[in-house]
């Protein structure tokens, strides 16, 4: 009896002690540097494997229009705030450009009439929020490869840089994606969505749609594509807003 | 391997060599110490223990970033949700199709650690991190999938080699007579278990469900975890089709995880009822001592 009454307590001790740890305890180990280490090896270990069970080309599926959602929800930011936004928006951003530049031969200016009278790709696909939604709708635009060839991409660049008309607190937000997706026949640079001119509150003149990945990625409002070789100039280093703002996975494949 | 050389646990399959000159030890019987758990199998029970935890309370910060459930490919606020878990500053609620269950306190309404009400679905104790952080806990969750699939991958691999999977976990014929197992499902509901040698092998309900959540639903929570990823929906586009679409993938894995939770809760119970001590032993040492005959 007494035995029994021994193990009882020990086991209660047992489990209040290991409940308090696991609770107050990730919070600590979640804010350590091993943990950060051991959690961007990770990152980069669900990269690799990713990448290598996933030909370059690999499509995302594409669906049929009766499949496409009734509502696509808007997400993040519906309206950039600025003033130099606000000016293209009344004026249908005829006097608008979107820049092409960074480590290119060729850096660009080009006018959305002359973006939407280039080769353009249309996909049905799915859009998974980070938050765990998905949103089914169709996107037609211009293939990102199609502009970065027609600059002149150099060899030296590793990744494209979207810069943003909208700001979160302040901060213009960017997004970037590295050679094998921009290159990705289904990367586009929508400017129409549902068989409609792109809205605003999904991104209107321009949205990037990389659609191996999740919605974080998908840039709204791209102004400028800059190429760089590295993503340590920009922004925090990390590579995008949320990335260097909340520590979102720069690879957002999963 | 030194494990299977003092394995007292009779194989005649597993030794070919010559016939031993003496009599065949005699049976173990209750009060007797053996030999029950190889190295692979407390090894990874252990890594799992804690992994399952960390897989699951992260997992429940994931889901409070939308806590709603969708079937299909798509699924967002404006698409009817089969379960939703939500609240108000009076209220929580969880509701499964048009049936809503109040859960003020716990879910959907709840107070923090400084007394604060928060209205998101699972509280601060159930989830990792603690205060809402849906980055921080995919980097938790995505980690710790690591360690769930290459130690799982393992382990099957060495519960097969040392034949722990045919030996030990599948059933026999006899067992799985529907006699057998109401018997066997009486016995557990009175609480009366196996003593001396007949509590040397798991009885067909145990070895029901550990094969269930080694073969069935651990792959599933992977599986349908992939499913979700847009990546490995371009590489694999089946396992879309076999769950019928990524909100369905949510779903499912949603609802395996409560799964897994029902099998430790019951598994923890059970080994406080067997006795936590000799229980958690054999999980450590290996060495578990059977239960003595009644009476």
């Amino acid at each position: 009896m007494i035995e029994r009454i021994t193990r009882r307590r020990l086991l209660a001790g047992l489990g209040a002690g290991g409940g308090g740890l696991l609770l107050g305890g990730c919070d600590r180990v979640g804010r350590s540097s091993l943990f950060r280490s051991a959690e961007s090896a990770a990152q980069g270990l669900t990269m690799k494997a990713q990448r290598l069970v996933t030909s370059r080309t690999a499509l995302a599926r594409e669906f049929g229009a009766a499949d496409m959602s009734p509502v696509f929800r808007t997400n993040g930011n519906v309206m950039p705030s600025s003033a130099a936004y606000q000016v293209h928006l009344a004026s249908g951003f005829s006097d608008w450009r979107l820049i092409v530049d960074g480590l290119v031969a060729r850096p660009l200016a080009l006018p959305l009439g002359r973006i939407r009278g280039l080769p353009a790709r249309s996909q049905i696909t799915r859009h998974d929020c980070v938050e765990g939604w998905s949103a089914i709708g169709k996107w037609t635009g211009v293939p990102l490869g199609l502009l970065l060839q027609g600059a002149g991409l150099r060899p030296e660049a590793n990744y494209i840089v979207f810069h943003c008309a909208d700001d979160f607190r302040g901060t213009l937000y960017y997004e970037s994606i590295d050679l094998i997706d921009a290159f990705h026949p289904q990367t586009i640079l929508a400017w129409g969505m549902n068989d409609r001119p792109l809205e605003v509150g999904h991104g209107a003149p321009l949205r990037l749609r990389v659609e191996r990945q999740l919605g974080y990625k998908q840039a709204k409002y791209v102004m400028r594509v800059e190429a760089v070789a590295s993503l340590a100039g920009i922004g925090l280093g990390k590579g995008g807003y949320w990335e260097d703002r909340a520590g979102y996975q720069w690879y957002a494949g999963i | 391997m030194t494990a299977d050389e003092v394995d007292p646990i009779p194989d005649a399959e597993a030794s070919p060599g010559p016939p031993a000159v003496d009599a065949d030890p005699p049976a173990p019987s209750g009060g007797d110490l053996i030999y029950r758990h190889r190295w692979p199998t407390r090894i990874w029970h252990w890594v799992n223990a804690l992994t399952v935890f960390v897989m699951l309370m992260s997992g429940l910060m994931i889901f409070n970033a939308h806590p709603r459930l969708y079937w299909g490919d798509y699924g967002a606020n404006a698409d009817a949700a089969w379960l939703q878990i939500g609240g108000n500053q009076a209220r929580g609620f969880v509701r499964v199709g048009d049936v809503r269950i109040p859960t003020t306190g716990v879910l959907g309404h709840w107070r923090d650690r400084n007394g604060t009400i928060s209205t998101r679905a699972f509280p601060y104790w159930a989830t990792i991190p603690s205060g809402y952080d849906l980055a921080g806990a995919r980097s938790w969750h995505f980690l710790f999938a690591w360690l769930l699939v290459v130690p799982g991958l393992l382990f099957w691999l060495a519960s097969f080699l040392n034949r722990h999977v045919q030996r030990d976990l599948a059933p026999k014929r006899s067992e799985l007579s529907p006699r057998h197992v109401w018997r066997d499902i009486k016995d557990h509901a009175r609480l009366r278990f196996p003593t001396g040698a007949a509590a040397r092998d798991y009885n067909i309900l145990q070895k029901a469900s550990y094969l269930s959540v080694v073969f069935v639903l651990l792959p599933l929570m992977v599986l349908t975890g992939l499913a979700m990823s847009p990546s490995m929906n371009a590489a694999w586009p089946w396992l879309l089709d076999i769950f019928g679409g990524r909100q369905s993938a949510r779903s499912i894995h949603f609802i395996v995880a409560f799964a897994i939770l029902a099998f430790i809760l019951v598994h923890l119970v059970m080994v406080v009822l067997a006795g936590p001590y000799n229980e958690i032993r054999s999980m450590i040492t290996g060495r578990y001592r059977l239960p003595r005959e009644k009476g």
